[in-house]
């Protein structure tokens, strides 16, 4: 068994070989692809949940395909179109799931933690799809995926994550992921964004508020969106001053190391985050981690239904 | 005559115990006489009165009855919380006899009516003596000054907007100069709302860890700043709620070197759990001011060693188990803290060598009614009979089901505890007799 658990809640749960092993699944998936017939039956008559306590677009899009491709039977719901009021605690809604007999349930949420009860009061797996803060998972593996695809092997790679560190819950998951891996991991952006508890999550965790320094020896950037709603001028002074002091613009690109790339988990803020003839430039890799996205999700629904990666390779390869 | 638990005599005898009285232990055993609800007498041996009925104290620690200066018993207003008199039976269950009740209830308790009404509410409970505090603003909204003057006089024994701070500065100056003059102090709920707001735990490692947002020490170092400042000026007595910082602990032991007057509380949460509790998302983790680091944990410890935190308080809150069923982030703040503070006392400071036994009963009985100048907390001939049998040693888990408590919000469900309040007596009359592992 790759996955000896019921849920997926973050990467700080999952050991090394666990994470190899799910992308291991997701690479023979990503091969599915490009087949003319890109579903496998495999999840046939099994219903997945999809519960989303806060718009999102492009992950629960990115876990639906991934649902379809595996031929799941798939409820889509959010507390925004639904009867689930606000007041009802959580418990009430995993009540209501719980009576509807299904099999998995993908959970987004704006509480930290969020996910993880769900999970100890349902006997179905979950998958946390990014809880409050906290971690993200899904797109901790997808980013990993995609890094290991240009790099290999992560041991002593150096991983620069820049934007708004405190409270984005994709830096997480990265960084407890990519220490995992024996990556390096530098954190960047104003003190007000990266507080300095954060270097303490692991000893090749640092935290590097100059954007130059920051970059100047790294394998990968993987660039936040930022939030531009939060902070209310407390944690920066404004976009523009974002974008001279730690966006990705043309010159920070042209002095990175020659093979160094450039991630982002999307919706970019053209030139705030990333300047656009970056985003549109040949040093990044955005929709191959859209890609990796779909391929990653159905690993992790496959592994968790009790996937036997032997099977698999005979049907997908 | 002999002793009956189910009659409790108008006089009695309580032999074979160890009175604990000013923060000493007997060392050889002694007795405790009460007639009519007074203490008639107490010292060591065991005198022989004839016709007068023994308790037999089986070698079990007499001290006197508990008295928390900081309960929130919801009433009115939150009753499916807590009532007046389900938090008396907890009170009574913790070994307390006198509870000093915050006016943060719906509507607040902002009159002398509504402090008439508290007290009656108590007296009908009779478990425990009922002192409430008033709210220094009308409907604690923090604008203007309520009628102190009437709300003394109806027996309220301080003022304070717990569960919020005073956010205006010269509120709280007119407030202790006030109040001060009446000679009752201003209880401060010492939060900078401007720093911590919207927090929900602590600040630092575990709150950038879990990415909860986190409410900095600063928050509350520089509202105990400005508060003593302000008292200092005013020359009022400032009584400082729920201590959790090292840096609040610091600034109180300079300003009591000082001359200020000034004295402080802390919880039992404060003094043993730290925020890496709140590691697995569990609301009753969740309070305000939030568990803090070990450092802030020890130091709080330390103040009330050396006597820069006067005394213990639970800070009792009661919540729904539906309330705390929320998110971390959505939960309310506060956990009950009655049923376990001894017991708390004895595993996190008796055991640690902070306190010795009597050291810890002071901070739980002497100390505070001195704070407040209550007529409560001491052992004396001539004085009321309020006192517990203690067992310093018994083992116990703290379980839902045994709370008194209308709620089961305790920090220390499942977790085993020492020591374990055996009998309360108020006025001499049994408020509470332990029968966990007792077969019926
Ligand atoms: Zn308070």
């Amino acid at each position: 068994m790759i996955l000896q658990r019921k849920d997926v809640l973050g990467l700080e749960d999952l050991s090394a070989e666990e994470i190899l092993g799910t992308l291991d699944i997701a690479g023979r998936f990503r091969a599915v692809f490009d087949r003319p017939v890109r579903s496998v039956p495999i999840m046939r008559g099994r219903t997945v949940v999809n519960f989303f306590h806060e718009p999102s677009t492009r992950t629960r899009i990115s876990f639906e395909l991934a649902e379809k491709r595996l031929s799941a039977d798939i409820v889509n719901f959010s507390t925004v179109d639904s009867s689930f009021k606000k007041g009802e605690t959580l418990r009430d809604t995993a009540e209501n799931l719980a009576a509807m007999k299904i099999d998995m349930l993908v959970i987004r949420h704006s509480s930290s933690g969020a996910a993880r009860y769900l999970a100890e009061v349902l006997k179905c797996s979950v998958i946390n799809a990014g809880d409050g803060a906290h971690e993200h998972p899904t797109q901790g593996l997808l980013d990993i995926m995609t890094m290991r695809q240009r790099l290999g092997d992560l041991r002593g790679r150096k991983v620069t994550i820049i934007g708004d560190i405190a409270h984005s819950r994709v830096a997480r998951s990265n960084i407890w992921g990519l220490t995992k891996l024996g990556a390096e991991v530098t954190l960047c952006g104003p003190p007000t964004m990266v507080p300095g508890a954060l270097a303490k999550l692991g000893e090749h965790v640092k935290v590097e508020h100059d954007l130059k320094r920051a970059v100047a020896d790294a394998d990968v950037l993987n660039v936040l969106r930022i939030q531009l709603e939060r902070g209310a001028g407390k944690a920066f002074p404004g976009n523009r001053e974002y974008h001279r002091m730690y966006g990705i613009t043309g010159d920070v690109v042209r002095g990175l190391k020659p093979e160094a790339f450039i991630m982002h988990p999307g919706p970019m803020n053209r030139d705030v985050e990333i300047a656009s003839e970056v985003a549109d430039g040949p040093r990044q890799v955005i929709l191959d981690q859209v890609a990796n996205g779909v391929a990653v999700r159905m690993a992790l629904i496959y592994l968790l239904s009790g996937g036997d990666p032997g099977a698999l390779a005979g049907g997908a390869q | 005559m002999e002793w009956s638990w189910e009659r409790i005599p108008a006089e009695y005898l309580v032999t074979d115990v160890f009175v604990c009285r000013q923060g000493k232990v007997g060392k050889r055993k002694g007795f405790l006489h009460v007639k009519r609800g007074r203490v008639e007498g107490l010292g060591v041996g065991a005198p022989t009165l004839e016709g007068v009925p023994v308790l037999d104290g089986g070698g079990l620690v007499l001290a006197p009855g508990f008295v928390d200066l900081h309960v929130h018993f919801r009433e009115p207003g939150g009753e499916e919380k807590e009532t007046v008199a389900s938090g008396s039976r907890a009170a009574a269950a913790g070994g307390f006899t006198s509870v000093v009740t915050m006016p943060n209830t719906d509507p607040a308790i902002d009159n002398a009516g509504m402090v008439r009404y508290l007290i009656q509410r108590g007296n009908e409970a009779g478990l425990v003596r009922v002192f409430p505090t008033g709210a220094v603003s009308p409907g604690r909204r923090g604008e203007g000054m309520c009628e102190f003057g009437a709300m003394v006089e109806a027996g309220a024994v301080g003022f304070t907007d717990d569960g919020s701070p005073v956010r205006d500065g010269s509120l709280m100056s007119g407030a202790l100069k006030y109040a001060g003059h009446l000679g009752v102090p201003v209880i401060t709920h010492a939060e900078d709302t401007t720093i911590t707001g919207g927090g929900c735990m602590h600040a630092g490692y575990w709150s950038a860890r879990l990415g909860l947002a986190g409410m900095p020490r600063a928050g509350e170092d520089a509202a105990v700043f400005r508060d003593i400042e302000l008292a200092r000026a005013a020359g009022g007595h400032l009584h400082v709620a729920h201590v959790s910082t090292k840096g609040a602990v610091e600034i109180i032991r300079r300003a009591k070197a000082e001359g200020v007057r000034v004295t402080a509380e802390a919880t039992p949460h404060h003094f043993s759990l730290d925020h890496a509790r709140c590691r697995d998302f569990s609301p009753l983790f969740k309070m305000s001011p939030p568990l803090r680091e070990p450092d802030d944990v020890n130091a709080v410890a330390e103040g009330l060693a050396d006597g820069t935190i006067d005394c213990i308080a639970t800070d009792h809150a009661p919540h729904t188990a539906t309330e705390k069923e929320y998110q971390f982030d959505q939960a309310p703040f506060g956990v009950v803290g009655l049923e376990t503070a001894f017991a708390v006392g004895v595993t996190y400071l008796v055991r640690t060598g902070v306190l010795d036994l009597g050291g810890l009963v002071a901070c739980l009985a002497e100390r505070p009614a001195r704070v407040l100048n209550l007529p409560a907390g001491g052992l004396d001939e001539g004085g009321e009979a309020d006192f517990v049998l203690l067992d310093p040693e018994q083992e116990w888990t703290v379980q839902a089901a045994d709370l008194r408590s209308r709620s089961r919000n305790s920090a220390y469900l499942g977790e085993t505890l020492r020591g374990r309040v055996k009998a309360t007596f108020l006025r001499g009359r049994l408020t509470w007799r332990d029968r966990l592992g007792v077969q019926e």
